[in-house]
């Protein structure tokens, strides 16, 4: 397995890490103080975990004030992701509604 | 990552199609009907035309490269760094018509362009999941 792959496997394996990284997925950017709240761990835990996923570059932190605010960075999942595949299947999906609009479209 | 970093790749999807060339030709060239199938755009059958598409994950910049009504139609498709072509070819069968999309022009490098892992990543997840299960 290519050493990419490895530190993201590693990233990832922590489920409170993961719940981290998928919050930030789901919901975009958000505060320590945000990400503290829901997680159920302490902040400095928290902060802990957020730096594990910052070396691995799944998140990205911007300063401002006194505020930390963190955002997924869903590129460093590409060497995980075949792109062909979810391509293909973007398409598909999209051939099908395009059918199901010819059928419902005047001639 | 492997030795074909400079190598182009594509994506093609075909379809038999029961209409006439025609008539997928304007779902594919008329904005509101290229909304109901794909995305919300500003899309004219224009040579040299730049338009996009929009979706809540984003959006897609495109310009039109190739239009042959009925027959062809070619657009660039880049987004996030991603830079691509997409071209649609419709040629007429006794039932109806072959319609084939292509999308090329990908490297292995912009693999991170694609953001249908915006909506790719819990299928990623579950496939960690499982990966992770048959480790050690």
């Amino acid at each position: 397995m290519p050493k990419a792959h490895d530190v993201l496997f590693r990233t990832l394996a922590d489920p409170t890490r993961r719940a981290l990284f998928e919050r930030l997925c789901r919901e975009g950017e958000q505060t320590v103080g945000a990400l503290t709240a829901q997680s159920g761990v302490s902040q400095p835990a928290v902060s802990k975990h957020l730096g594990v996923l910052k070396r691995a570059r799944l998140v990205r932190d911007r300063h401002e004030g006194r505020q930390t605010h963190y955002s997924a960075q869903l590129g460093a999942l590409a060497p995980l992701i075949d792109w062909t595949s979810q391509m293909a299947g973007f398409w598909q999906c999209r051939f099908d509604r395009l059918e199901d609009l010819l059928k419902r479209m005047d001639q | 990552m492997t030795n074909t970093a400079t190598e182009t790749r594509s994506v093609v999807v075909e379809r038999e199609i029961p209409y006439p060339p025609e008539k997928i030709w304007r779902a594919l060239t008329q904005p509101h009907l290229i909304e109901e199938w794909l995305m919300k755009n500003d899309f004219k059958p224009v040579v040299g035309h730049r338009f996009d598409f929009r979706a809540d994950w984003g959006g897609v910049d495109c310009q039109v490269l190739a239009v042959e009504p009925n027959r062809t139609l070619s657009y660039t498709w880049d987004a996030m760094g991603l830079e691509s072509v997409v071209t649609w070819t419709l040629t007429p069968t006794r039932t109806g018509t072959h319609l084939r999309m292509e999308q090329s022009g990908f490297r292995p490098d912009q693999q991170q362009a694609y953001q249908g892992a915006k909506y790719g990543w819990q299928k990623f997840l579950a496939a960690l999941d499982q990966a992770l299960a048959r480790m050690d």
